[in-house]
């Protein structure tokens, strides 16, 4: 599967407002415990990290073993005091990283 | 043997490679001290404290190899106090340590979700970590229909 991430951030909020973020990342995730059909140990193949930041300051991350299921998605929140931008990273067992960036617009209250 | 109707034979073969997708390789399961050896590991000996966690987790999982998960922890998120880290750990998995969330004031809370595999019924721990050195613990029975280890 070749489609990139797939995100749902809110593209406005008020100064101090919890939003929620959700992710979704195309990935086959090979446990390495499964055998074909010849009885050969499939190797491992994993999603094994997923960050956020916002501004460039740590937001979530969330480190990943074998039992995440097919197709990683993660739900979680950030408290947002100022504009700026996410920036999501998914790192595969292989070192490649995929990023992924949304902005948002934070309005004062009131 | 007689032979499979071409029907029957679809079927056979649809079946027999979802459980192949799906699968985890039979045979290998933990040994449940593993799981409590990732615990203390993680609590560094410490006894977590029990409650403060909200772990939603269905009763009945028709399907081990996808199974939603969320949860909760009710602490405060402040600069100088907020939970820090979430340990989830399956005790009958081939390997029982299933994720760390991290979290940082900038969380708001600390609350997340995912889809978990499970390789067959059991007991499901999460412990929660603050940045104060607290831990807090919570644990649900989840009875898989059909594994995510494939059989």
């Amino acid at each position: 599967m070749a489609a990139g991430p797939r995100l749902k951030v809110p593209t406005q909020a008020k100064k101090g407002d919890i939003i929620e973020i959700k992710t979704l990342m195309p990935h086959i995730m090979e446990s390495g415990q499964r055998k074909d059909k010849d009885g050969k140990t499939i190797p491992r193949k994993i999603i094994n990290k997923f960050t956020c930041t916002f501004n460039g300051k740590p937001v979530f991350t969330a480190d990943m073993e074998p039992a995440i299921a097919t197709n990683p998605y993660l739900q979680f929140f950030a408290k947002v005091e100022e504009s700026g931008t996410f920036k999501f990273s998914w790192t595969d067992d292989d070192g490649t990283v995929t990023s992924a960036e949304r902005k948002i617009a934070v309005t004062n209250k009131g | 043997m007689r032979q499979l109707s071409r029907r029957e034979a679809l079927v056979f073969g649809t079946s027999s490679a979802a459980l192949t997708v799906v699968g985890w390789s039979a045979g290998v399961h933990a040994d449940p001290r593993q799981a409590a050896d990732a615990i203390a590991k993680f609590t560094d000996g410490k006894t977590a404290q029990k409650g403060k966690i909200a772990l939603d987790l269905p009763e009945i999982a028709e399907n081990g190899s996808i199974v939603p998960l969320s949860v909760s922890v009710d602490a405060p998120m402040a600069a100088d106090n907020y939970v820090s880290e979430v340990l989830v750990v399956a005790e009958k998995n081939p390997a029982p340590h299933v994720v760390k969330f991290n979290f940082t004031p900038l969380s708001g809370k600390a609350a997340a979700s995912t889809r978990i595999r499970l390789a067959e019924s059991q007991t499901v721990t999460v412990v929660a970590k603050t940045s104060k050195g607290e831990f807090f613990t919570n644990q649900k029975l989840v009875k898989v229909t059909v594994g995510g280890c494939g059989g």
